[in-house]
């Protein structure tokens, strides 16, 4: 386990000297929360309406902006080689990857996301529906995300290619979990929704890393 | 006694130009084999498909013994927001080399007094040193090095050079690209690349 441990220090280590790379997608996140009252007006009950599916689009955006990067540099340095030389599977580095990009990009949107749902007028009584299925959907996205990112890597201005990619794998995610927090804002029970976003997550943590164990090998060999 | 690695009728391009065909190679312990030719030969591609990092599934037939491996590729695989330090423990801890030896490698390239300073305010010679640093954390049954004596000075070249041939003479295989005599003075086998096509 001591590579996974190192790997995941490195990895916070190395956003820790680049935080403007980890506070764009955040920034972008409050930006785009902010120029909705603008553009729909300032009605409270219509903003909570669209509340659920502008929160779950913009998270879902958010998440892919920072995924582009997710293997780029250590691409370009010859880092990834060397990761794929290393004795250990390379689908636990990978799992290590997707969960550093969830550390950085998740995990702050989560943290901010109460903040976010006050801005959006969304009812109080969905804060906790609304900050599990963010939990459970944006380690969903990074997972997925490090698919598209381990196969597009090589590709020299990937990011359009990977949006093609993994958009699609997103859907899912998007339905269920802006679904959840519309079913807890009309008071009704979300349980269904939340327990078939777990089950997503359960499949992408168990095959996501081997897909994008496969890209890597795949980006590596083509450079 | 049987070969570390050893490649078979192998057929590799690139970019559609016919690199080899039919080549074949085998590597035993304690050999230094010199992979020379001109540029664009194939040198770097070959190195990488011995390394394991090509799969070109169906290019040939690639055989390796039990053996830890040491890959030091034409990209420096150094971490310009990490210090050198940093670098190397992230590197330690993925081969399962002890962190010891850290600070005694970084010595012996030449980058004392340089462990914590980011890297990116290093030279290109430097950075250099810090990806050969590597080759002194451990010690490796096989080695594959990719021009490892280019910009590296004098004193770095005759370190490197006899840190090598002690491994050879301790049973290792080094493989190194080059176009430049090695300046070493135990046998060294010299493979011409680009005159089989």
């Amino acid at each position: 386990m001591s590579l996974a441990t190192g790997l995941l220090r490195r990895q916070l280590l190395l956003a820790a000297r680049r935080p403007a790379q980890v506070l764009s997608p955040l920034i972008f996140f409050a930006m785009v929360v902010m120029l909705f009252p603008l553009g729909l007006g300032p009605d409270p009950r219509q903003l909570a309406e669209f509340a659920p599916g502008v929160f779950w689009i913009i998270a879902l955006l958010s998440t892919l902006m920072a995924a582009e990067d997710m293997f780029r540099s250590d691409y370009e340095d010859g880092s990834l080689e060397q990761l794929v030389l290393m004795p250990s599977p390379l689908f636990i580095s990978c799992l290590v990857y997707a969960f550093a990009h969830w550390l950085l990009t998740g995990l702050p949107l989560l943290l901010m996301a109460p903040l976010f749902a006050l801005m959006l007028q969304m009812p109080t009584s969905a804060l906790g529906v609304l900050l599990v299925s963010l939990m459970l959907g944006t380690a969903v996205l990074s997972l997925v995300s490090s698919i598209g990112a381990a196969l597009t890597v090589s590709v020299r201005r990937g990011g359009v290619l990977l949006s093609l990619l993994v958009l699609p794998l997103y859907v899912p995610v998007l339905i269920f979990g802006s679904g959840a927090v519309a079913a807890a804002a009309d008071g009704l029970s979300a349980q269904a929704h939340l327990l078939i976003l777990a089950g997503m997550l359960s499949l992408a943590v168990a095959l996501a890393p081997f897909a994008c164990a496969a890209g890597v090998r795949i980006s590596v060999d083509a450079g | 006694m049987a070969a570390l690695l050893s490649v078979a009728n192998l057929n590799l391009e690139r970019g559609g130009r016919s690199l080899f065909r039919d080549f074949s190679l085998s590597i035993e312990r304690g050999e230094l084999v010199q992979l020379a030719g001109e540029n664009g030969t194939g040198k770097t591609t070959l190195l990488r498909y011995l390394a394991g990092l090509s799969s070109h599934s169906g290019a040939g037939e690639l055989v390796r013994s039990e053996c830890s491996q040491l890959y030091l590729g034409h990209k420096p695989a150094v971490k310009t927001l990490l210090s050198p330090r940093e670098n190397l423990q992230w590197y330690c801890q993925g081969f399962g080399f002890s962190e010891e030896k850290i600070d005694s490698a970084l010595e012996l390239v030449g980058l004392y007094g340089y462990e914590e300073v980011a890297s990116r305010t290093l030279s290109a010679g430097q950075l250099r040193r810090v990806a050969l640093a590597r080759v002194f954390l451990g010690d490796a049954d096989l080695y594959l090095l990719d021009e490892p004596f280019t910009s590296i000075d004098a004193r770095g070249v005759a370190l490197l050079s006899a840190h090598l041939s002690e491994r050879v003479n301790a049973g290792a295989a080094v493989v190194c690209t080059s176009h430049q005599p090695i300046p070493v003075d135990i046998p060294l086998r010299r493979v011409e690349l680009g005159e089989s096509v």
